[in-house]
């Protein structure tokens, strides 16, 4: 069965996302700044290098322990820019909203998009309110782009990891995935996780302060750390190698993963970083990464190797190897 | 609920030491079935298999619960779905089962009410939120479902909830044990027995089938620790040649089970013989809704037309189900069949065989 309709894992930022993208959008808007799909476009004008992204934001539920569609909106962008290497400068702002949506709500999802902005160092330059009727959307939609510059000497991008180079992961991974998952309707758990919803532009500029030789800066939002792994090796057309135990995840997000059946790998993060850095440098790096509040629980989490190009391998704790794939689709509970 | 993580049971020295007495103890070839999808799953994760002895084969077996339900009631799930008011309330692994036709989740592309939960008691509420409509909940699982199942018809029935049906395609662990053992191709040395379905049976409901069988048995939890113990204590049993039936999860098993569970599964259901896939009919495997729970059950309550159920063809799931085939062996495995566009529903389901290679498999 071919679709001939759109599924909700074409949303997931898997492997089924990446068909689409590839197959239809490609083919139409073929050029060059395209087709590398990185977290942003990366592009000259006139002597200036700059860095272009945009994303849509929607989430179930809009406010979850940790942030909400506002914050997440303004650092999605802004840590898309900064994963180019740039410094995010400007962004815009499009709202599409459903009648008869609570203004107290909007005026709560503005302020704290307001405050999102002031903690990133970016300005809202422009921006586009819609309304549709009531059932022609859920609640709110937001869209954000944004431009950042790209200062001299910097130059990463995902295909740019070599053999030996050391993969940094700067903290707990899942923790936005899991948040939203135990907050939406039906679900009863009594958690303490939340979001990890945090600007990583100050982070990505002490990171540089400290070297410049870090090749691969990525997200892992959508699809989690395994994804944006495997899209890495792929691009670069070598072989990662990562070590379970030192992967940082909080017991509590491991514990409800297990109950459900979700694999961590595979949640989304929503304010950490994985770095590709020389091995010589990496030291440094990883303390640069320390140094911010947002990546206080960094740490080293694998190497690049000759093994496997385009392939992703995890060391389990008790010492045996398996492959860590793309996520398919998305994620979906298990029966017991 | 605080959630503290098992790190106990993940802990590398003493795996490593319990892969050092499985290398011990080995004598010849041993086929040992994970009969849970769960486990196949742990078993993946934790990369058993490579650092298990060539010896030792693992075979996974029947006990995911989405591959094993027969093409007839994923249709009828389908076909149900197609009602005007009525609201399907599943179980998220369902979704993305191919039918003869469609699968739920293009069902509800196409604007059906579809709505995915995370227990039945969840599709109670939904049915007393929405008197005006018909909520149905696939039932699907084993044991380990069936009571909380059976405890949500219960509810209903008392909430006097018209409008909450169960389609039953629930099944039992044990009896699929006996007619895995009477098949002549398969040949399996030992049982690695599903921890959860065990929660609710206790070691109490293995012992018939054991009785008969007398084969090596053992009762396993889902963390590494938890699995290479089982296959220590399968491995020395057959060394001495005594077949035993024993339990390696002793933390959440008892002889007994679960009495509460079995009774209230027992209120509501009665053994029946159902198709499974891949294996056929089973006497006495299913689990089908008594007469005084007729008002709930929707295989009752709707009349639905079935299209003739095609099995896909070179699919392997049938053979891949009883251990005699494995993934890498089905023509259909990685070059047709993806998690992306599956066949059958080894490939479909989290907890699959096929899906499992497909994701851990180097």
């Amino acid at each position: 069965m071919k679709f001939d309709k759109i599924l909700l894992d074409h949303g997931s930022g898997g492997k089924i996302s990446h068909s689409l993208t590839a197959e239809m959008m490609l083919p139409i808007f073929d050029n060059p700044i395209l087709s590398d799909l990185n977290d942003g476009a990366i592009f000259d004008i006139e002597g200036l290098r700059l860095a272009f992204s945009t994303d849509t934001y929607t989430v179930d539920p809009i406010f979850f322990p940790g942030g909400n569609i506002g914050d997440l909106a303004i650092y999605g962008t802004v840590n898309d820019i900064a994963m180019c290497g740039a410094v995010p400068l400007f962004l815009s702002v499009g709202l599409l909203i459903e009648e008869g949506f609570s203004i107290s709500d909007l005026n709560i999802i503005v302020k704290q998009m307001g405050r999102a902005a002031a903690k990133a160092g970016v300005k809202v330059v422009t921006g586009d309110t819609k309304v549709v009727p009531k059932g022609a959307a859920d609640k709110i939609y937001i869209n954000t782009s944004g431009v950042g510059v790209i200062p001299d000497g910097i130059d990463v991008g995902s295909s740019r990891a070599q053999i030996g180079d050391k993969i940094i992961l700067s903290g707990t991974i899942a923790d936005h995935g899991v948040t939203v998952i135990t907050q939406r309707e039906g679900m009863t758990f009594e958690s303490t996780v939340t979001s990890d919803s945090s600007p990583l532009n100050h982070m990505v500029a002490k990171m540089f302060t400290a070297s410049k030789k870090i090749r691969v800066l990525r997200d892992p939002t959508r699809g989690g750390l395994g994804t944006s792994l495997n899209e890495i090796a792929e691009k670069s057309a070598v072989g990662i190698k990562i070590y379970e135990d030192k992967i940082p995840i909080r017991d509590e997000v491991a514990g409800i993963c297990e109950l459900l059946g979700f694999d961590p790998l595979y949640l989304a993060n929503e304010g950490k970083l994985i770095a590709f850095v020389a091995s010589e440098d990496s030291t440094k790096v990883l303390e640069a990464i320390r140094s911010d509040d947002f990546g206080k629980a960094a740490t080293i989490i694998g190497e690049v190797v000759v093994d496997s190009p385009g392939q992703v391998f995890l060391e389990t704790r008790i010492g045996g190897t398996r492959i860590v794939d793309m996520l398919t689709g998305e994620q979906l509970p298990r029966i017991c | 609920m605080p959630i503290k993580h098992l790190e106990e049971y993940r802990d590398s020295d003493l795996s490593r030491q319990l892969v050092e007495k499985i290398k011990r103890i080995r004598s010849k070839k041993l086929r040992l079935m994970e009969v849970c999808g769960t486990h196949t799953v742990s078993i993946f994760r934790a990369g058993i298999r490579s650092i298990l002895p060539d010896t030792i084969k693992l075979l996974s077996g029947p006990g995911c619960p989405v591959c094993v339900t027969d093409q007839r009631e994923i249709d009828a799930f389908i076909e149900l779905s197609k009602i005007d008011d009525v609201i399907i309330t599943t179980f998220g692994d369902l979704m993305r089962v191919p039918g003869t036709l469609a699968s739920l989740q293009k069902e509800r592309a196409d604007g059906r009410d579809i709505r995915i939960v995370y227990s039945a008691m969840d599709a109670v509420e939904i049915a007393a939120k929405n008197p005006n409509k018909k909520v149905v909940f696939p039932g699907v699982g084993f044991e380990t479902t069936a009571p909380t199942i059976a405890a949500a018809m219960i509810s209903a029935k008392k909430m006097q909830l018209e409008n909450f049906f169960v389609y039953s395609a629930l099944k039992l662990i044990p009896p699929a044990l006996e007619a895995l053992m009477s098949m002549e191709a398969v040949k399996i040395d030992g049982f690695i027995l599903p921890g959860h379905v065990s929660v609710i049976i206790g070691l109490n409901g293995y012992q018939p089938f054991f009785d008969k069988y007398k084969i090596p048995c053992v009762i396993s939890g889902f963390e590494p620790v938890d699995i290479l113990q089982a296959i220590a204590m399968l491995a020395g049993q057959l060394k001495t040649g005594i077949p035993k039936l024993e339990n390696a999860y002793v933390r959440a098993v008892t002889i007994a089970g679960n009495r509460r569970a079995q009774e209230i599964m027992m209120n509501v259901f009665q053994p029946v013989d159902v198709a499974w896939r891949g294996i056929g009919t089973i006497p006495q495997s299913g689990l089908g809704i008594r007469e005084n729970y007729i008002a709930h059950n929707a295989e009752a309550k709707f009349d639905i037309k079935l299209p003739d159920p095609e099995d896909p063809k070179g699919c392997a799931c049938g053979q891949i189900l009883i251990g005699t085939r494995s993934p890498l062996e089905c023509p259909l495995y990685k070059n047709v069949c993806t998690p992306m566009d599956p066949v059958g529903p080894c490939m479909v389901s989290s907890e699959g065989a096929c899906a499992a290679y497909y994701r851990y498999h180097s």
